[in-house]
Formats: structure tokens, sequence, C-alpha cells
């Protein structure tokens, strides 16, 4: 082939592109049809989250957390909550945990639906993406009523949560658990079984599962390629072990391990295993305070911890280091998109131009956690 | 393994380049010799008792003077500590790890031939901290543009006032 070898052709994707998910930019050289060398650019949706945190106090943090994965942001103030609760020896109350539980679990199939969707979009096929939205509305209605926002909650609080559901709020989230069930059924028959859909993602961007260990990929990714390994279940937080669930993962049904199919399908049935989790929780909730009673200002002593979760998009992990005042003298973010992103340039070369959008859709990644 | 029995492990391979175990609240780590990192680094993934297969997160952090290290020590000159979180799927044990650096001449050996995704994590430390990671095939900015001045995570890093004829917000 080398002998057929033509000029090459640099192209620039992005960053102001529906399909990079957010402000991400590829420098692409392709030769002919496919691709020899992507260079990656990110940082346009750089806020520095970490030197914000420097100069507030551990509650006031919330609000940046809530701002780096924002399709999630319930998520990020579980794992950061967490953290802090670690550092100070904090006892969350039991209606708290379950809460927490309930919130981040309907979180994850927000942002599930909302990749599933997307994706759909990605490789050509847009009713997907309606009813995808549609439902996920519905989650976001329940959010509304619970703290009052609809993207960037601010709801966890340290010790707790901020407000007690209102009354009628397990109905209503017990009433939304059956109306989805049908619903992703209804999603296999339209799109993750539709043989259009499965030529054009099965076989396609494989990352070997040495490789998803070797960029410390995480979530969805990591166990799309075959590696069954869920925070959750494998090193239990919060109430997580109470919960009876399974941890699906890629075997290569319709192509190979690790290729862009099994990736959404892992996305597809976290959302049926999410929903049991939820129903689980809202079926066994007790009554009693959601906030342990805290001091005004919060000081943790001298040390660090660094605590991981499963987050919608893989493993969220603060770091943090108190130096006894009340402001925290680093927190660091761990990222799971910024691993996700840095794969980019080894799985992208050598597929054609079109299937890079359908790479790049499927390892799904959301810009604000990237740059931070 | 835990952190202790990681720690007499690697003491008994690399002796003085272990500096201490500091049992520290929450987490405790492992300090060692920058100088050394390479090796003990590629020690953590390659012996069969350890199999560290994971670097989770690195991270830098600045101390000036009067600061407080998180083992309690007062800082007496500025320094730089690098940090190190793996994390082995095979054993399922974790271990943190820190290296200091001074601010002269910061700089350390990359570990980016022993686990590929730290190449993004070094620039990323880089530049947020200005330490230089010897041998990352790649070691430009990541997150601020390239002709960005400064380094922004660090304790006295003071704003540009204009970049590209635009003044930067404060």
């Amino acid at each position: 082939m080398s002998a057929l070898k033509t000029e090459e052709l640099i192209i620039n994707m992005g960053p102001q592109h529906p399909s990079t998910h957010g402000v991400l930019r590829l420098e692409v050289t392709t030769d002919g049809e496919v691709i020899s060398f992507v260079r990656t650019h990110i940082g346009y949706l750089h806020r520095c989250f970490e030197k914000h945190a420097e100069n507030v106090d551990y509650m006031g943090v919330m609000p940046f957390v809530d701002r780096m994965d924002y399709v999630a942001s319930m998520y990020n103030d579980f794992i950061y909550a967490m953290a802090v609760e670690k550092l100070m020896e904090i006892q969350v109350p039991e209606r708290a945990q379950y809460i927490r539980v309930i919130m981040g679990e309907l979180q994850r199939i927000a942002s599930h639906l909302l990749a599933v969707g997307t994706y759909g979009l990605d490789v050509g096929t847009f009713t997907p993406f309606m009813w995808c939205f549609r439902d996920r509305e519905k989650i976001l209605d329940i959010f509304e009523m619970v703290c009052g926002a609809r993207l960037l909650y601010n709801y966890m609080y340290i010790g707790g949560v901020s407000k007690d559901l209102t009354i009628g709020m397990i109905e209503k989230i017990k009433e939304f658990c059956d109306y989805l069930g049908p619903k992703i059924d209804e999603l296999d028959t339209v799109l993750t079984y539709n043989q259009i859909f499965i030529d054009r993602t099965a076989n396609v961007g494989v990352i070997p599962l040495d490789t998803a260990v070797q960029y410390a990929l995480t979530g969805p990714n990591l166990r799309g390629s075959g590696k069954k390994w869920d925070l959750r279940k494998d090193e239990t937080y919060s109430i997580y072990d109470r919960f009876e669930f399974d941890v699906p993962v890629g075997t290569g049904v319709q192509g190979s391990v690790g290729d862009c199919w099994d990736r959404y399908w892992v996305r597809v049935q976290e959302m049926r295993e999410s929903l049991k989790i939820i129903k689980q929780a809202v079926n066994s909730i007790p009554e009693g305070i959601f906030r342990a009673d805290l001091p005004r200002v919060l000081k943790p002593p001298v040390g660090e911890v660094y605590v991981r979760g499963e987050a919608p998009r893989g493993e969220l992990g603060f770091y943090i280091i108190s130096d006894g005042s009340p402001k925290p003298f680093r927190v660091k973010g761990r990222s799971p998109c910024f691993s996700a992103v840095s794969v980019l340039s080894e799985i992208i070369p050598g597929n054609p131009m079109a299937d890079a959008v359908a790479i790049l859709g499927s390892i799904d990644i959301v810009l604000g956690e990237v740059d931070r | 393994m835990d952190t202790n029995q990681i720690h007499s492990r690697l003491e008994k391979k690399f002796g003085s380049a272990i500096i201490a175990l500091e049992e520290v609240k929450a987490d405790p780590y492992i300090e060692v010799s920058a100088d050394k990192i390479f090796d003990i680094c590629k020690y953590l993934h390659e012996d069969s008792e350890l199999l560290f297969d994971s670097l989770v997160c690195l991270s830098g952090v600045h101390y000036l003077p009067t600061h407080k290290r998180a083992n309690g020590v007062v800082v007496e000159k500025p320094l730089f500590e690098i940090v190190y979180h793996f994390f082995s799927y095979s054993h399922k044990h974790k271990l943190t790890m820190k290296a200091v650096v001074s601010l002269d001449d910061p700089k350390i050996q990359s570990v980016e031939k022993i686990w590929k995704g730290a190449q993004w994590l070094e620039r990323e430390t880089y530049d947020m901290f200005g330490i230089k990671f010897i041998g990352n095939s790649d070691l430009r900015r990541i997150l601020c543009p390239d002709d960005w001045e400064g380094w922004p995570l660090k304790k006295d890093y003071v704003t540009q006032e204009m970049y590209k004829h635009m003044r930067v917000p404060m």
C-alpha cells in the first residue's frame, strides 16, 4: 500500500462541531479516506476549578464540582461530598444515603440517555434522540421538584443532602421506573438491534483491554472492553452493597470485544441495572434526618484523601489535601473523560473519516469534565 | 497488600531511595526519591506481587514556606510534590506515592513508557506547575494556550494582565 501513498490532507474537526460533543478539536491527517494521524486539542472550556477551590471553603467547592460533568452533576457532588466526609469522619444519616443513591442512579440514567441518544444522532438516526430526550426530561422534572434546579443541582451537602424529599416524591419516582422500563425495550428495537446501526458500529473503534487499562479508561469504556469492574460493586461505597444489580460487560456479540457497539450496549444495560437499584431503594428508604449536624465552618484535620466512585462516565476521583484551615489546600479532580480523550489518538488512526465520529461518540465524553 | 507491606517490599529493593512511610490521616503514602522514580515505577508495574497496572491519577502540589504538608511538617524551602495514585486490577490494592522536586529546576523522569495514559497526566501537571517530565514524548501545554504565561496552580501565581491584546478578566 505504501507505494500508493498520496499527499496527506490535514482536516480540522471542531472545536465548534455538534459531533464533538462540546468544544473539542481534532487535527486529523488523512491519506485519502483513511485517517493516518490524530492530534487532540482540549482546553477550550478550561476554568481551572482547582484554583478556585483553593480560595473557597469546603462547601463552597460544591458548585464548581457541579460544573465539571454538567450532565451528571449529582454524581460529582456525591463523590466530592464522600471525599470530605472521609477526611472528616462524618457519619451520613441513613435517609440521606438512600436519597443520594436514588438521585445518583437517576442521574446515571439521565446521563446514559443523553449519551445513547446523541450517539444515535452521530451515526445518522434521529428518532431515538428525540425519545431519549423526552425520557430524560422526566428525570430532570424529578430533580427540579427535589431541589429546584434542572442541570446544576448543588443538592448534596457535606453530611447529607440540602432538602428532604417532598411529599409524594417516592410515588413519582416509582411511577417513572415503571414508565422507563418499556421505553428502554422500545429503544432496543429501534436502535440497539437495528441492523443498520449494528453495521455502523460493530467492529469499529475496537479498544483492546490492555490498551484500555494502559490509558486508565474506566466506566462503560472499560467494561465495553470486557473487564468486569464496577466500583459500586468491587470497591463498594455508600450503601451500594445492600442492592442487587449486575455489572454488564461487552462480549463482542455483534463484532469484537471492545467495539463501539459493545460500549453502547453496556450503557443501555446499565440503565436497566440502575432502574433495579432505584426500585429497591425507594421500597426500603427509611424515615429520619437527611443531614448530619455539622459546625458552620468545616475544618478537617491535617491530612489527605483520595476518594473515587463510579460516576456515569467512569471513575471520578477527588484528591483533597487539608492543612487544617477552613479552605482546602489542594483539590484535584481525577476525570474519567480526560483519560478517555487521550486514547483517541491511539484508536482513530487506520479508520475511515466517517468512523471518527462514531468512535468519538462511543466513548461519551463531556468536555466540561475534560477541561475542568 | 496494604501500604505498610508495599513499603517494606520497596525498601528491601531500593533501600535509601524510599524515604518514608507517612501514616497520615485518611490515606497513608510513601515518599520516594525523585531521581529513582522511573525504576521504582517500573518495579511497581512489573513485580508479580505488586502489578500496579493502572496509573489512576497524577497531581502536582506546590508548597511555599510556612505551608504545612499533609504529614504536619512545615515547609522551609518552596517545593513541588508530585503525587501518584496507583491501582492494581490483578491484586485489587492501591498505593499513593509522592516525590519531591525543588523549585530551582523542577524536573522528574516521565513514566509514559510504563503507562501510556501518563502522557496526558504529565502534560497537565506540566501545564499547571511547570514541572518538566524528562522523556515525555509530547510535553506541551494542554489546557492553557501554548503562549500563556506562568503556571496557574502555583500558590504565588499572578494572572497576566493582557493576553493577545485582550484584558484578562480577574
